[in-house]
């Protein structure tokens, strides 16, 4: 009963021993050394340089959520990446956005997709959104020590609860606190800029198409005050990247339907710099 | 203490196999077809949630006859084996011929191992390719070794009889339909050859379909599109040619 996963032998005790359906469990008792929470962390001085990810916007609207991000990644003042992907599906109905350092965030998402996805298999069904809400917190929470160290990780976890049939958004602080946010919510450090347009613009009876819109006007509001936020890059055809989870499951915008939004907003605003204006009263 | 008796090591052997066949034969028989688009496994099967059929990774199915507590912890051996290796190195670093092995020698150490008792199931590992030609299909009996199957094949306790018949009509080629309505033939006939109906609701149906748009192919056929497909075959034989039915049996979304 050897425990070696490398060579092609038998299958090790370990895989054949009958325990829980989570892939991290069974991690943290074959090969515990692999999950990033266990890593063994140098004493540093001062903060690590890596690239981070910036802010993450979702709003949602009868019927789904929208969940978007803007491309631009950055490692002090330096544009570190200008097309970084910091959206991803995490199974059929839920999508999680990162902020934060980027290749830890990366690593987490990925991890976080292949726990949905044995759950699914070794049970035969899916998590709860709020299951799946909760064990991304787990995650966050495992890398408490390294965001200590200024490598932290905030995502922004949203999904449509196939149960409650409406979508739902979770927030996340570095500490794996959770919270449920109720029409709209952003993470990230243009966050506060993107916030402030969404709560003006925001109202409980958007369309799909009126959902996809806000999310772009206010990832284009956190670019145009936030340096680590970029706008959409007509030259180089690089646009935000938009998601959009309803009952029939989790659909990524096309580059021509994002560039088609982006490009709208991007006319109106040579007339209007500061964008659609709210009502005084 | 008395001296046991001594057995040859033939004999032991044979016993041993012996075993493991009758508890598989116990079971029912399931067969695994590939058709134009992908490979499909079909079986008889009363439970609703017990599943002789799973994914185990993108592109790779399992499907097993015999002992469920077994084969269900090889299944899960086996989803925990190809998850790992696709998060350690890549998601295509994880291929049904890796998996085939390990279960090879999983099963034929346990199988030769005088303390533990044989394994009474038999799996078929299957992955669909980009191509017809790119599909594999490996049946892996009790014992450990590994086979190489092309087309179709069945396993459990009628699995003989049931493989001739299907290698007699197999074609490459079949619509989902067409391949499915082998299948559920195949399986309702009983060894005095005698035929009997099989409800649609007692047939577990899965498929690994190469144009799903997901990374994940594997996809169970239940309820309203099953009963669709088995009438599609069913109008298919009525009207004999009948490959205008078949637009209707193609795998919609």
């Amino acid at each position: 009963m050897e425990a070696n996963t490398r060579s092609t032998g038998r299958l090790p005790a370990a895989f054949l021993t009958p325990g829980s359906s989570s892939f991290m469990d069974f991690l943290s008792e074959h090969q515990p050394e692999i999950l990033p929470g266990n890593r063994q962390l140098p004493p540093t001085q001062g903060v690590i340089e890596a690239p981070h990810g910036t802010t993450i916007v979702a709003t949602t609207f009868p019927g789904g959520v929208v969940l978007a991000g803007d491309r631009r990644a950055t490692m002090g003042n330096v544009i570190a990446q200008r097309d970084i992907e910091k959206v991803f599906p995490a199974d059929e109905y839920s999508a999680v956005g990162i902020a934060g350092t980027a290749g830890l965030a990366v690593e987490m998402v990925k991890l976080f997709q292949l726990e949905l996805e044995h759950f699914e298999k070794v049970e035969g069904a899916t998590l709860s959104l709020e299951g799946k809400a909760n064990r991304l917190s787990t995650m966050i929470r495992s890398n408490l020590a390294m965001a200590m160290q200024g490598l932290a990780v905030v995502p922004l976890f949203a999904g449509y609860d196939v149960d409650r049939e409406k979508g739902r958004i979770f927030s996340y602080d570095v500490t794996g606190g959770r919270s449920e946010e109720h029409g709209y919510a952003s993470t990230g450090s243009g966050s506060i800029f993107a916030r402030g347009a969404m709560k003006k613009l925001y109202r409980d009876d958007l369309t799909e198409q009126q959902a996809t819109t806000l999310v772009i006007q206010a990832l284009y509001d956190a670019a145009d005050d936030d340096s680590a936020t970029g706008g959409p890059d007509v030259a180089r055809r690089i646009y935000p990247i938009v998601t959009v989870i309803t009952e029939d499951g989790f659909r990524r915008l096309t580059d021509e339907e994002s560039s088609e939004i982006a490009r709208a907003i991007l006319e109106r605003r040579l007339e209007q710099p500061d964008g659609p204006r709210a009502a005084l009263l | 203490m008395s001296t046991p008796f001594y057995v040859s090591p033939q004999q032991a052997m044979a016993d041993r196999a012996e075993y493991a066949r009758k508890g598989i034969a116990r079971g029912r028989s399931l067969v695994v077809l590939q058709f134009a688009d992908g490979i499909v496994f079909v079986g008889e099967n009363p439970s609703r949630a017990l599943h002789k059929f799973s994914e185990i990774y993108d592109r790779i199915g399992f499907a097993a006859a015999g002992k469920y507590n077994e084969y269900e912890n090889l299944r899960i051996g086996g989803v925990r084996y190809a998850d790992l290796r696709g998060y350690t190195y890549d998601r295509d670093d994880v291929t049904a011929r890796g998996l085939a092995n390990v279960y090879a020698q999983t099963l034929g150490t346990i199988f030769s191992s005088a303390a533990e008792k044989p394994y009474e199931v038999e799996l078929v590992v299957a992955e669909v390719g980009e191509t017809p030609e790119g599909d594999q299909i490996y049946r892996l009996p009790h014992d450990g070794s590994i086979v190489d199957e092309h087309g179709s094949v069945a396993v459990g306790g009628n699995a003989e009889q049931i493989s001739t018949y299907l290698d007699q009509r197999h074609q490459d080629g079949m619509t989902l339909a067409e391949a499915l309505k082998l299948a559920v033939q195949s399986l309702s006939r009983d060894t005095n050859g005698s035929e009997r109906e099989i409800p649609a609701e007692r047939l577990e149906v899965a498929v690994l379909d190469r144009t799903r748009p997901q990374q994940r192919k594997f996809k169970r056929i239940v309820g309203r599109e099953l009963s669709r497909l088995l009438e599609a075959a069913g109008a298919s034989t009525a009207g004999e040619a009948g490959s205008a039915e078949d637009e209707g049996s193609d795998d919609e979304k």
